[in-house]
């Protein structure tokens, strides 16, 4: 008897009579992945239209980006606000989390949604406010600005990473810590912190990628030197198909994946040590 | 208690204590009251003032009066709509299937199920472009397969929007789908083949209603982020896919009418707040998100 005249389980039909669902299943998971995959070959292709498969390989588009000035600044502003936001929205987030985590007042419930407004709200709205204040505050087209909005979308991600790993953390060891004389913050450093390292490794690639891939709020905040490689991509893409976001977009792939790829190692030998 | 002076103390310690703790939190409550309540409230401020800085209700007015605005609202919610039901036929079956694979599989899976939530929703925004254009791969192949015979217009009108929308929002459909699949106890379906139910409608009387509060809530998140959608329908819709949040950015970008750009975002906000706040109400949301289950 083959696997397929087998029921799926105990109380389930024979895996023969629902292939129709694997197909949808898989059909649906290649929905998911196969057309950001896509962009890698084609971005190699010679051609302007970008065939799949490309029937002749070059690194011109690639060429196109290295050699463009302005893609380059954008590409490095794109860095360099990313890791600030991962920089400024980590540590906030994780000092709210562990402070409203830890303190049980009931001010907490209150300011808990407060914190978690920037995802509700929807971006144009944050992006248009952002700009209308940061007009006021000369912020506008300063990499601080973006660094600062960013670092404010980033937050609820830090928060709720965080409050999750302490959720599964057990407070007592710092009870411990402190009852042989730690400081409050040495208990958190010495003990607490090792322990939950991976889920703040987690939450600082989070809050990297929410600056590095956000674009409605960057439209409007970032311009001139400032300009974010996603404000200068959605720009290029609204005028044609230009060939050249392909090489980005792998790019931007690769660094996205190689982020998430070093969070992932970084938690397992953590783990096992 | 009070009359004893070491309780007092201790209990001023101790709310000391908490007071420093919940210190902790004011940076990141700093940052989002500046960054964001701030701004958009002085937004809901701007939304009632008229041109020569005087309290009315004219931007509201004209939404309630010029047609076109209620037409993009109207093509916003429906939109939004169809996309979350694409987005229920397309992800069920596949969280169906990964919740019974052995848990090893499933995670193997679950990274292409994932794997949007760290590309940029620009390059895959611009990957649909591409694949979907006259010329572009899904036409070449769809004629050269015999499927249809001109290119079709896939992108730059509806079909397009719909797609990159569908493509964005279908994880956040499958997870909470997946993780209330994952919770369900299996006895329940063996209680229901004892009693004389076939599979087929063991899932249609058990399995399915157990499963529904996680497609509710993954069906709500799916929608209420769709109302806000504003580069898909910007780039896959050519211009010719007008929703709230378009709109709101042409207001400022390309008549610089703050007031109505205001009024829009405060109606688009507010009407997010109420279907929230249905939902909650028809169904216990809290146990969906909270601890119950996965």
């Amino acid at each position: 008897m083959s696997w397929l005249d087998r029921p799926a389980s105990e109380t389930q039909i024979a895996h023969r009579s629902r292939l129709w669902l694997y197909a949808i299943a898989a059909a649906v998971l290649a929905f998911l992945v196969l057309p950001t995959i896509i962009v890698v070959p084609m971005s190699f292709s010679a051609s302007q239209y970008l065939e799949f498969p490309p029937r002749q390989w070059s690194l011109r588009w690639y060429a196109n980006y290295v050699n463009s000035a302005s893609w380059m600044q954008a590409t490095l502003t794109s860095l360099k606000a990313g890791a600030l936001t991962a920089l400024v929205a980590t540590p906030l987030g994780t000092m709210a989390a562990y402070g409203l985590f830890v303190s049980r007042l009931r001010w907490a419930g209150a300011v808990l949604p407060i914190l978690l407004t920037p995802i509700i709200v929807p971006v144009i709205l944050v992006g248009i406010g952002v700009f209308y204040a940061y007009v006021r505050l000369k912020l506008v087209n300063t990499l601080t600005g973006v660094v600062l909005a960013h670092s404010m979308l980033a937050i609820p991600l830090v928060l709720m990473v965080v409050t999750s790993a302490l959720k599964s953390f057990d407070m007592n060891q710092e009870m411990v810590a402190r009852s042989l004389g730690a400081s409050r913050p040495k208990a958190f450093f010495l003990v607490t912190m090792p322990q939950i390292r991976f889920s703040l490794v987690t939450a600082a690639v989070l809050s990297f990628l929410t600056s590095f891939d956000e674009v409605v709020v960057a439209m409007f905040v970032s311009g001139g030197d400032n300009s974010t490689l996603t404000r200068n991509m959605f720009n290029a893409l609204r005028d044609q198909i230009d060939p050249t976001i392909a090489a980005i977009s792998t790019v931007m792939i690769a660094i996205s994946s190689l982020l998430v790829a070093l969070a992932q190692l970084f938690g397992k030998s953590r783990r096992r040590t | 208690m009070s009359d004893r002076p070491n309780a007092a103390g201790l209990r001023r310690d101790a709310l000391r204590e908490r007071l420093g703790l919940f210190g902790l939190g004011l940076p990141a409550l700093v940052l989002v009251l500046v960054t964001m309540i701030l701004p958009v409230g002085w937004l809901f401020w701007l939304s009632f003032l008229a041109d020569d800085g005087s309290l009315s209700l004219v931007h509201y007015q004209r939404l309630v009066e010029q047609p076109s605005y209620g037409r993009i609202f109207r093509a916003t919610f429906e939109i939004s709509a169809i996309a979350t039901a694409i987005c229920v036929v397309l992800g069920y079956p596949l969280a169906y299937v990964l919740a019974q694979l052995p848990l090893r599989a499933a995670n193997l899976c679950m990274i292409g199920v994932l794997m949007p939530f760290w590309t940029s929703i620009l390059v895959r925004t611009y990957a649909w472009l591409v694949l979907l254009q006259r010329q572009g791969l899904v036409n070449t192949w769809g004629i050269k397969l015999g499927l249809w015979e001109q290119p079709l217009a896939l992108v730059h009108n509806l079909n397009g929007t719909l797609i990159g929308m569908v493509h964005i929002m279908l994880p956040f459909l499958i997870l909470p789908v997946y993780g209330s699949m994952r919770a369900i106890d299996r006895d329940y379906l063996k209680a229901a083949a004892n009693l004389g139910a076939s599979p087929t409608r063991a899932f249609w009387l058990v399995f399915l209603p157990l499963s529904l509060p996680g497609l509710f809530a993954g069906a709500l998140i799916v929608f209420i982020l769709c109302l806000g959608f504003y580069v898909t329908p910007a780039v896959l819709g050519g211009g010719k896919v007008i929703m709230v949040a378009n709109r709101i950015a042409n207001d400022i970008e390309i008549f610089f009418n703050w007031g109505a750009a205001s009024a829009l975002g405060v109606v688009l906000l507010v009407l997010t707040m109420i279907v929230l706040y249905v939902a909650s109400r028809l169904t216990q949301l809290g146990r969906v998100f909270g601890g119950h289950g996965t």
